[in-house]
């Protein structure tokens, strides 16, 4: 069977599953399209937060940023892994025991403030919408790689999905859609990375592969990729970054904005009980953490594969650069694509691939696209089809899961935070739930819009969505919750200043919402507005921004009148799991 | 807040630093500033310690610290008699 009607058999049997349960879990009242009836099992709400939380990006490209930053991209991985123990600890339970349906309507709620509560949505839409632009370019690309359609056909197929279970089901559908997806998308990342890892180590668990000697030798494998590295002119694969602080704060940044994300804490809402709630974040980590620590030994595998396939240290070629004319067959199908590019500079037939400190050739890879490595690795390693078909199908799975539940995120502020909250309070309980399908509806239309014709900011999920998540929502929870003292007026304060300055320093170098050329290119090199702030990167500012929020909302609350006595109690009553005994 | 509610909020707190504590040396003391010199040592075969704790030590310690916490949140929900149902 050729390789293209067994990805359509693997892909379109994926999308069956998919709308029978769409058909199966249909919501029929507003707790179940926003909290599914708060009825998810602690486990299988650990396996959809797992789907919700890892995407596209997660699935795709993050691998191959490991393998071409080695050490350096540590900080993805414990970042987006070390927020969920702040959200297990500081936000998820309490939230859970006030058991209303979304993020902003607690911020509103514990802040007896609509203004608390309509930043709270702006920097919910904003950091979700940013965020689902990616997966919907995400589902288009995998589609038009692996199934050979347009960009555009792709897309829409994906939008007509998300569209049946997400409108008809909300939270409902979505969660269970999201338990097949994770098993889908996992299953696909592990099957692969078990073959590679084998066929170098002989170990048929990567994680432990990743610390292994090469199969049939003594020497190890993360040996042997430095050794590679460095004798062709790259930087040591396992070697520590240079500025510390800034590795630091960037860590910081993803830990605090992972714990502040909404779709992500929405999740923590469905689940019967507080007690479910702790372990539940326990779970997810658990599916998260099957995927990120499988992660670091694909990336370091497939760059070990793609080095010895040009340039090999073993065998009869061994200390020859790969001849044009005899590249491998997975080669010149990513050539098709433009992610993979070679110039023949010195014209000796050869392909020359080296480092910026290899000072005898040039460099003739002049391109390699890091999204490569997870998609090109089964064909790299002479993997059956069908790993193949299942590496596109659990892309898209990682794609379609997250944007559905960043969707509904958006969805539920629009009708539940803002229409029924602020606009029209007196709204029947069907009038919402109708409201809730529309606002979805509406929310698909505008994130495949936006997928189709990327404005500027969709290329800055890192820095704007876990910025603003990092320097507005999560300071405001967690202060909501552990410090009875904060008011209105400083939670607003506090929310407005972390957010500004983020916003500030991010625009100043990336230029006004993205736009044009950033302020700080304005400036000779190395003049003082020129540079990073202590070479503090923009998309490790999210920590900083919180610091400032947190000081802010602190001080002006000191000076201003303490919260009236029932939201006092109604802070100490989030922080018990039962009744509160008086 | 009663005495046995503000008990069991102060063992709370305590448990939440002391789980936090061992979540930021993992990750930022052992993955991050000590890294370096941790690189030295080599475990589980091949692995230089300090880049095992950034890219796999510290993911292993979050998901211990997550239930643990879990754990030990329920048997004092039950000693403060603050449980569900």
């Amino acid at each position: 069977m050729s390789l293209q009607v067994m990805t359509y058999i693997v892909v379109g049997a994926t999308f069956a599953l998919y709308i029978a349960i769409a058909i199966m879990a249909r919501a029929s009242t507003t707790g179940e399209f926003y909290v599914a009836g708060k009825g998810v099992h602690p486990i299988l709400n650990g396996m959809a937060t797992g789907a919700d939380w890892m995407s596209a990006a997660s699935f795709i490209s993050m691998a191959g940023l490991i393998a071409f930053k080695g050490y350096d991209a540590s900080v993805f991985l414990m970042g987006w892994t070390g927020g969920y123990c702040l959200l297990a600890m500081l936000l998820a339970p309490y939230l859970r025991k006030y058991g209303k349906f979304t993020v902003p309507e607690f911020i509103g709620d514990r802040y007896y403030s609509n203004t608390a509560r309509v930043v709270a949505v702006i920097c919910l839409i904003t950091a979700s919408l940013t965020y689902v632009i990616g997966q919907m370019k995400g589902i288009g690309v995998a589609f038009s790689r692996f199934l050979e359609l347009d960009f555009a056909t792709g897309l829409y197929v994906g939008m007509a999905i998300v569209f049946i279970y997400a409108v008809l089901g909300g939270m409902k559908g979505v969660t269970y859609t999201q338990i097949a997806q994770y098993c889908v998308l996992i299953f696909a990342y592990t099957v692969p990375a078990v073959f590679i890892s084998l066929q170098l180590t002989g170990s048929a668990v990567p994680q432990l592969g990743l610390g292994s000697t090469m199969a049939g030798t003594d020497t190890f494998l993360l040996d042997k990729l430095d050794a590679t590295l460095i004798d062709l002119g790259f930087k040591q694969y396992t070697a520590t970054s240079t500025n510390t602080l800034n590795m630091f704060l960037y860590t910081m940044s993803l830990m605090i904005g992972t714990a502040g994300l909404p779709h992500v804490i929405t999740r923590f809402f469905t689940v019967p009980k507080v007690r479910d709630a702790r372990s539940s974040v326990g779970w997810s980590l658990v599916f998260i953490a099957i995927l990120y620590t499988t992660a670091p030994a694909v990336g370091a595998m497939a760059r070990l594969n793609l080095m010895e396939t040009i340039h090999p240290t073993t065998g009869v070629h061994a200390g020859e650069w790969l001849e044009y004319e005899k590249r491998p067959q997975w080669f010149k199908n990513w050539e098709k694509t433009g992610l993979l590019v070679h110039e023949d500079k010195n014209n000796d037939g050869r392909i020359q691939y080296v480092g910026k400190n290899n000072k005898e050739f040039e460099n003739e890879m002049v391109k390699v696209d890091r999204d490569i490595m997870v998609l090109a690795n089964p064909e790299i390693a002479n993997l059956p089809n069908w790993v193949i078909a299942l590496v596109a199908a659990g892309g898209i799975a990682a794609a379609l899961s997250t944007a559905a539940g960043l969707l509904l995120a958006i969805s539920s502020s629009i009708s539940h935070d803002l229409l029924k909250g602020i606009i029209a309070k007196d709204m029947s309980d069907k009038t919402e739930l109708m409201a809730g399908r529309i606002a979805m509806a509406g929310a698909i239309c505008v994130a495949g819009y936006f997928g189709l014709h990327p404005p500027g900011f969709a290329a800055q999920v890192v820095a704007l969505a876990f910025g603003l998540a990092a320097s507005s929502i999560f300071p405001a929870l967690m202060m909501g919750i552990f410090v009875k003292r904060i008011n209105n007026i400083g939670a607003v304060c506090g929310m407005l200043s972390g957010l500004g300055i983020t916003l500030l320093y991010i625009f100043w170098f990336k230029g006004w919402f993205f736009m044009g050329t950033p302020a700080a290119a304005n400036y000779p090199a190395d003049h003082l507005l020129a540079k990073h702030i202590l070479g503090i990167a923009p998309e490790a500012f999210g920590a900083v921004g919180a610091m400032v929020n947190f000081t802010v909302a602190y001080l002006v609350s000191a000076v201003t009148p303490p919260p009236p006595e029932h939201i006092q109690h109604l802070v100490e009553d989030i922080r018990v799991p039962g009744v509160l005994n008086k | 807040m009663s005495n046995d509610s503000s008990a069991y909020w102060q063992a709370n707190i305590r448990l939440v630093i002391g789980c936090l504590v061992v979540w930021f040396i993992v990750s930022y003391g052992c993955g991050i500033l000590l890294a370096p010199a941790l690189n030295k040592i080599h475990i589980l075969g091949g692995y230089p310690l300090g880049f095992w704790f950034a890219q796999q030590g510290s993911i292993y310690t979050f998901v211990v610290l997550t239930f643990f916490y879990a754990w030990r949140m329920n048997q004092l929900d039950k000693k403060f008699g603050v449980q569900e149902d």
